[in-house]
């Protein structure tokens, strides 16, 4: 920023938009797209100057969580015989966590799994294993340049648009 | 109704000297006096600091076997200015709000025994709970809370992320105040508030009630145990408070309810006196 000579550590104004403005594409392509809903917007307004990390928090607790699941299903579905009630048990945990962040997707793939392990249809469980490995390592990349625009925009000066 | 027999040494259970059965104007006056002291506290109360920590924060115990799903309550609890504990299992939230669950004595205790000097366990104003948990379910525990006499009156929410209506139907059936629908939000978490605020006001009507149905219940049959206030007597009377004391002493697991009475109706000397006065006879 060649031309900012100020004392304080804020970019120019139009610098601080034009990040802003970036942020809330990006945040409501996401929205757009699925792979976030309303949930992630109740998640950030309980972020405050108390809390300013909460969400990022969250999210961290959610992909530690969601790792262990996905290597538990994966475990019991290669066992033989195969346990559907411990990998539906998991699939249901899974279900929650990424209800209770807004990961939409990953919440809707759970919901289909949860339907396989009950008809006990092993290539379903396998399938759907696939795709909510695949979603979750999707939501982490979104949320990783999300949180990552959400720190240029505070090292900038600026404060965090939210979505309403 | 007669009292005439108060005061005599030889009877197991020394009379309620200070309760005799009383007009409904009597009652009266007791209510308004018992309702402007709770709400009131800060004036009347021998210890100030603890009744209004008691008063301002309500406390919530919220338990889910979900690390996430605790995250989130805690931080929606906290922005509501609750105190809050969070524990990841029904047994747990069992051990948190003391042993009296298992105690099969506490069932003849007619009074949530609460006291935030309580060492037993902590005080209270409302659980919140998942309903699939491992082990003990929400349901499971909810049904011991109810079961519990010094439980029982701690509403109980339980928070579900299936909408199932038999499922809803049962836990408000087993005392249930409300069933939310996770993910919770803020909007679910403000409908708490009315919950723990009925419970405050109803402990101090049973309270009230009590007294009443005592002070009938002691015209005929002299079973209940005397209360604390009644030890707060003027000097003159000393010997039957010596009784009552003893009796007390006998029937200690009263205790509690009763620095629950005194924290919360903030029991000045001169009260006791101005309700004291006269009516005694000896």
């Amino acid at each position: 920023m060649p031309r900012f000579h100020g004392q304080s550590n804020h970019a120019p104004v139009d610098i601080v938009n034009q990040l802003q403005k970036q942020y809330v594409d990006y945040l409501s392509s996401l929205f757009h797209e699925g792979v976030l809903d309303d949930q992630f917007t109740q998640l950030q307004k309980l972020q405050d100057e108390s809390n300013p990390d909460f969400t990022v928090e969250v999210a961290t607790l959610f992909f530690v969580d969601s790792d262990k699941l996905i290597n538990n299903m994966a475990a019991a579905l290669e066992r033989s015989p195969v346990d559907f009630k411990q990998v539906d048990a998991d699939v249901h945990q899974l279900k929650g966590s990424s209800s209770s962040i807004g990961a939409m997707r990953v919440k809707n793939l759970c919901i289909t799994f949860r339907s396989f392990c009950e008809t006990q249809n092993y290539e379903g469980c396998l399938i759907c294993l696939q795709q909510v490995k695949n979603e979750c390592a999707v939501l982490k990349d979104k949320l990783q340049n999300l949180f990552r625009m959400e720190q240029q925009i505070v090292g900038a000066g600026g404060s965090v648009p939210l979505m309403d | 109704m007669d009292v005439g027999s108060a005061g005599s040494s030889s009877h197991d259970d020394p009379v309620l000297p200070l309760l005799p059965c009383r007009s409904s104007r009597g009652r009266r006056r007791r209510t308004l006096v018992r309702k402007f002291l709770l709400s009131d506290l800060s004036h009347f109360s021998p210890f100030p600091q603890m009744s209004s920590a008691a008063e301002s924060q309500f406390h919530v115990l919220a338990v889910d076997d979900s690390l996430i799903d605790r995250k989130l309550i805690e931080r929606l609890l906290k922005i509501s200015s609750y105190q809050v504990t969070t524990v990841d299992s029904g047994s747990k939230a069992l051990e948190f709000l003391g042993s009296r669950v298992n105690d099969d004595r506490s069932s003849s205790d007619s009074l949530p025994s609460v006291s935030p000097s309580d060492h037993q366990g902590v005080e209270v104003n409302l659980i919140i709970t998942d309903y699939c948990m491992p082990g003990m379910t929400g349901y499971d525990l909810l049904k011991k809370i109810k079961e519990s006499s010094s439980l029982r009156d701690i509403p109980v929410v339980i928070m579900s992320s299936e909408n199932v209506p038999s499922r809803i139907t049962r836990c408000l059936e087993e005392g249930a105040e409300e069933f939310i629908l996770k993910p919770v939000r803020l909007a679910d978490v403000n409908k708490l508030r009315p919950h723990m605020m009925r419970t405050k006001k109803l402990k101090g009507q049973e309270q009230e009630q009590e007294l009443q149905e005592e002070s009938v219940t002691h015209c005929e049959v002299r079973s209940q145990p005397p209360r604390q206030h009644e030890l707060e007597i003027e000097q003159s009377q000393q010997d039957q408070s010596q009784q009552i004391q003893q009796h007390q002493q006998q029937k200690s697991g009263n205790n509690n309810k009763r620095k629950a009475l005194d924290v919360e109706e903030g029991l000045s000397p001169d009260r006791t006196r101005s309700r004291y006065n006269g009516v005694a006879t000896f």
